[in-house]
Formats: C-alpha cells, structure tokens, sequence
C-alpha cells in the first residue's frame, strides 16, 4: 500500500507537469493578451506592463522562468488584480468553496445513497417510479435554473433565506440545495442500478438462504458491493466542486473560487489560468488515489499495484 | 407411523410474468423420512428446484403457492410467514448451490461469512462461532483452516469454495440439507470428491438430503430414492433400484437410454428425447410428456394420468401402465 501511494504521488506529479505545460503552452496559442485589450492604455505603458510582468520575454524562457518559480511553490504575481500573489487568491476564496462542496456532497450522498435503495427496494412500484422521475429532472434540470427557481422563491416571495454570502447557517441552504441537485440526482440512478445488479447476485440468494433479514441483507451484503460506482463517481466530482462553482457562486455572491476561474479566462490572467488548473488537476489527481485506496478498502479483490 | 421430515401434498406453484401464469408445479406430492437422501432428476425447467425452494420460502419474485400443503420438521411451511421462514432458514435446513463461484460474498473472508451463519441462530459468542466455523472447515476437509478463514473467496479454488459452502451450510446441523446441483459447476475430479464429502458428512450428522440434479450417475451413486420431474409434475418415483432396473414411465425410460455407455459399440449413437419441453404458460390438458411420447395414446392428450401403484416404493403417472394393470385385472378375473 505505502509503496502504491508513493508510486502513485510521482506519477500525479508528472501529470501535474504536463497539465501545467499543456496549459502554459495552449494560453499562449491563444491571441491577444492581458494588456492588450485596454484601450485606454498607450502603447508605451502597455510595453511598460509586459516588460514588468516579463511578457516580453521569448516563449521557452517565460516557460522555464515560471516552471522553476512553480517548483519553489510560487505561482507569482496575479496580472489583472494588482499587488496580490495568485496563492494568496487562491488560498482566501478556497476554504469558501471548499466549505460549500462539502457541505452539498455530504448532502448528495446523505440522499441519494438512501433513494437510490428505496428505489431498487421497490422496484416497478409506485415509489420507484416517482423517485425516477425526481431523478431524471435532478439530471436534466441546470443548476442556474434551480439557483433562479430558488433565489424567487425563497428569498424574492417568501423572505425565508438569505439571499447573499455563506455568513450563517440558513445562507447555506440554497447554495447548497443548488449545487447538489444534480449529484443527488447522479447518486440516486447509480445507486439503483448498481444495487438492483447486486441484489440479482447469488451471494445475496445465499444470504437470504442462511436466514438474515431483509435489513442485513441490504446493510452488510447488498450496500458494500454495490457502493463502488457511487464511490468513483463521487471521487473527481468532489475535487471539481472544491474548486468552486461558477453558476451558483455568481448567483449568490459567494465570494469563492469558482469565479476565478472564468474571470482568469476572460482577461487573460497568465498567471491565475495556470494557478487555478494546476488546483483544480491536483485535486482531481488526490481524489482519484483516495478512490483507489477506498476500492482496496471495500473490495478486496482489487490489487493496486 | 412416525411424522415424515418433508411431507408435500399436491403442490401448485406459479410465476405470475406478465406474459402470463407460468403454471411451474402442477400438484408434487412428495415425502421424506428422517435420514434418507432423495434425487430429484429432470430437464430444466422440469420444477425440480422450484420445489426444494418452496421448503425453504426462497421462491423467487413473481413465484407464488397456488396450492397444497407443505409440512416440514413440525412446521407448516404453506402459511409460514417471512419471519418464521428466517429461523428455519440456515438452522434447520440449509442450501447449497450450483455456482460454488458465485454463491460467496466476494468482499467478506471466509471465517465471517461462516461465523454469520452461527451466530444468526445460536446464542455462542463470537470466539465461540469463530472456533465452531474452525471445526466446520476441517469437517469439510479443508487444511490449514485456521489460515483459511482470514482468506477471501476469490483465493479459494472453486471445489475449495464449494466446501465452504457446504460448511456454511452445516453450520447449524441442518435435518435437511438441499443440493441444488452441487457439483455441476465444478470439474469431474472436484465433483467426485464433493460428492464423496456429502455422503461421508450425511453418514456422520446424520441429516437428509435433497439431491436436485440432471445427472444420472450422480443420483445413481448417492440416492436412494428418485423421484422424476417433468412439466412440474413427478411423473416416476421409487428407489434406485427401481428407477435405473425398470423404469416404467416413457420419460424415465428416455432418460436412462440417453446415458451415455462405457461398453457400447463405437458407432453407436445416443439416444435422445425427441421433441421440446413443454410451454409451461399453456400446459396440454393430459400427461405433459404426451407430445413428445412415442407411445403417445388419444387419451393422453386429454386427461392427466392417475397413480399407478407398482410397489410400496413404486409409482408412475402414466395411460399405459393404466391400460396394463386394467387387462392384467380383466385376466385375473
């Protein structure tokens, strides 16, 4: 296992490198740039600008420059939010984002893993039918839309919940539903067909066959194996949710990281594109060892290696 | 006459698919003395499993008793309910079944898939259970079981598994143990071999057992009753002896001729059943086996044939054994 762990820790690193080059490399394709657009500068100061931030520079040595900044751990100076550091962006929105995707996962698990096997419980009944179609419209409905729908109605007509910010406990309710609308969704479909899959398997006829009830049967045999699907979805989810939600941060105005990432775009921010993707692939690439770990955990056959 | 172990009375079971009732059992009759190991042989879909399941509540959604009493052990087994169905499940008669592969629960070692069973139906604690489920596999003739136990089923062979199944299966000592074709998973060394373990445990505890299987040699060596299923109705019963020297019925005939023989001449070539098992959605009115009968007679067709008695131990349900006994009366009169 400790041996698969650091295995897995160099190949993540690797990967981060490539992302970060394939990135560097794909920004700079890109036409135009950070001080390019402002009209209102004059040419000399625009020179001024990429002189100061180093854009002036040939390709390949900004490239090593900044590899060898990364490599100390310092992702410079943000190009469009002046005097401040991308870490220090990053690291005072994140804990935001960080704190609602928690939040709306646990609650996607929370609900989902239980209406999922409700759902496969009953099968082809009333109950089934109803919670399929709860899910299919989890799925098809965008979270804009359930952000507005809720935003109308519980903070516009009745006045129950906060409209704006993560400052109390009730401002987390619609944020929260929002976001986890369509992971619950996701969990609840997985959940039903993995179980439904499951509970056809002999093992579970040889359960019933020893004597355990319906309740053992689902709590010890039936949930472990069927929880895998649900666990390597759940896994990159997490990390890409962490990283913030544009949509519902900017409905909201929750001061959080998803809008970075858009705004990094859009104004060319060299500097905070790199920051926020090597955040975002290195939460992917944790997420993705800590499913493997669990698969060990909960499925013995599973070899890492 | 003391009270039978198992005693069927004219089991009805059907499967109620949208496509319609699946008429599965059509009036089993059947019984079992304390100790005695029973074969039941017929084709697929013939009823055999579907009514060692019924003893044991396990018929699987949509199945449904229509009809008939089922008493077993002292318990009325036609109205029992979920709950009851629990405590004699695994205690008081256990399972084995076909896929010894299949059958274990791939992310629970072996010791607590064994102690589970224990622990569900006896008040032993749980180092108790775990030197009980010990014991269990060394009885099953696994070695080093103490290592055994901590492994996971898919490090076990599959006749390895398949003897832990049967462990799983002894755990509460069991009057009635059913084997669901134990051995038809496994290759013929390993099958030998299970089989061999059965009858050795059965001659040490003592329990019966229900033998549901398609192949001949394997009731030929371990039963001593046999009773033929087709169509879900048991068209021959009666010992060993009686079944494999004079089988009467056209079926059981059938079935032994299609054995393949040691001694026969190389160009010789099996004989098989002509025809398809019947549509058990739309049953015929008569004998089920009538279609498919070489000395298939009008009457057939249209009624069910009664019981002939042909020994104590010997019946059949068929129009000629009818039509013989009626002129061998006509003579002696």
């Amino acid at each position: 296992m400790g041996k698969y762990i650091i295995k897995r820790v160099a190949l993540g690193l690797l990967s981060i490198f490539i992302v970060a080059t394939i990135t560097f490399c794909l920004m700079n394709l890109v036409p135009g740039g950070p001080f390019v657009a402002e009209k209102s500068i004059s040419k000399a100061a625009q020179e001024a600008l990429n002189a100061k931030y180093g854009l002036d520079k040939p390709f390949l040595q900004r490239y090593l420059t900044y590899m060898s900044d990364l490599l100390k751990g310092d992702m410079g100076l943000s190009l469009k939010q002046r005097g401040r550091t991308v870490s220090d962006i990053i690291f005072s929105k994140l804990p935001v984002s960080m704190r609602l995707a928690g939040v709306a996962v646990a609650v996607s698990l929370l609900v989902g893993i239980p209406l999922g096997c409700l759902s496969a419980y009953n099968r082809g009944k009333l109950a089934d039918n109803f919670i399929i179609v709860l899910a299919t419209c989890g799925i098809a409905i965008p979270s804009f839309i359930t952000s507005v729908i809720l935003l109308y109605t519980f903070g516009s007509k009745l006045q129950l919940l906060p409209t704006i910010g993560l400052n109390t406990l009730s401002s987390y309710i619609m944020p929260v539903t929002a976001l986890s609308v369509y992971p619950t969704a996701y969990i609840t479909r997985l959940m039903r067909s993995s179980l439904l899959d499951v509970m056809g398997q002999d093992y579970i006829r040889t359960a019933r066959a020893k004597g355990l009830g319906n309740f053992k049967i689902l709590f010890k045999h039936a949930i472990r194996n069927a929880i895998l699907p649900v666990i390597t979805y759940v896994g990159p989810m997490l990390a890409s949710l962490m990283t913030g939600s544009f949509v519902v941060e900017k409905i909201f105005t929750i001061p959080g990281l998803g809008r970075e990432f858009v705004s990094a775009i859009t104004n060319r921010d060299y500097t905070m594109i790199m920051g926020t993707t090597i955040l975002l692939a290195t939460f992917i690439i944790i997420a993705n060892v800590i499913v493997d770990i669990l698969y060990k955990i909960i499925d013995p056959r599973i070899n890492l290696k | 006459m003391s009270e039978k172990l198992l005693e069927i009375k004219d089991e009805r079971l059907s499967f109620f698919t949208p496509a319609g009732e699946v008429k599965a059992l059509n009036g089993v009759t059947l019984s079992m003395d304390e100790g005695e190991v029973l074969g039941i042989v017929g084709e697929s879909g013939s009823g055999k499993s579907v009514t060692a399941y019924s003893v044991m509540g396990l018929t699987a959604y949509p199945g449904r008793l229509i009809g008939g009493t089922i008493r077993f052990n002292g318990h009325q087994i036609d109205t029992m309910t979920e709950k009851e169905f629990r405590k004699i499940r695994g205690n008081e008669v256990s399972i084995i079944f076909q896929d010894p592969m299949t059958s274990l629960n791939p992310v629970y070692s072996i010791g607590n898939q064994i102690e589970e069973s224990i622990l569900l139906h006896t008040d032993k604690t749980k180092a108790e259970a775990k030197e009980r489920s010990k014991e269990l596999l060394e009885l099953v003739g696994i070695n080093e079981p103490e290592k055994r136990l901590k492994q996971y089923p898919h490090e076990l062979s599959g006749g390895m598994r398949q003897r832990v199944m049967i462990a799983i299966a002894l755990a509460c000592e069991p009057k009635l143990l059913i084997a669901d074709e134990p051995t038809t998973a496994l290759d013929v060394t390993i099958q030998a071999q299970i089989l061999e373990l059965m009858q050795e445990l059965r001659k040490k505890l003592g329990m019966s057992i229900i033998m549901i299987t398609h192949d001949l040699g394997v009731v030929a060596s371990m039963c001593e009753k046999i009773a033929v299923m087709y169509a879900g109705h048991i068209v021959e019963y009666g010992t060993a002896d009686e079944i494999f020297y004079s089988p009467k019925h056209e079926y059981t005939k059938g079935l032994i001729k299609s054995i393949p023989k040691l001694n026969a001449e190389e160009k010789e070539r099996l004989v098989p059943i002509e025809g398809q098992p019947v549509d058990l959605l739309n049953p015929p009115a008569g004998c089920p086996f009538a279609p498919r009968c070489a000395s298939c007679m009008k009457i057939c067709l249209r009624e069910m044939p009664p019981k002939t008695e042909l020994s104590d131990t010997h019946y059949s349900h068929c129009w000629l054994l009818q039509k013989e006994e009626f002129e061998k009366g006509g003579a002696e009169e």
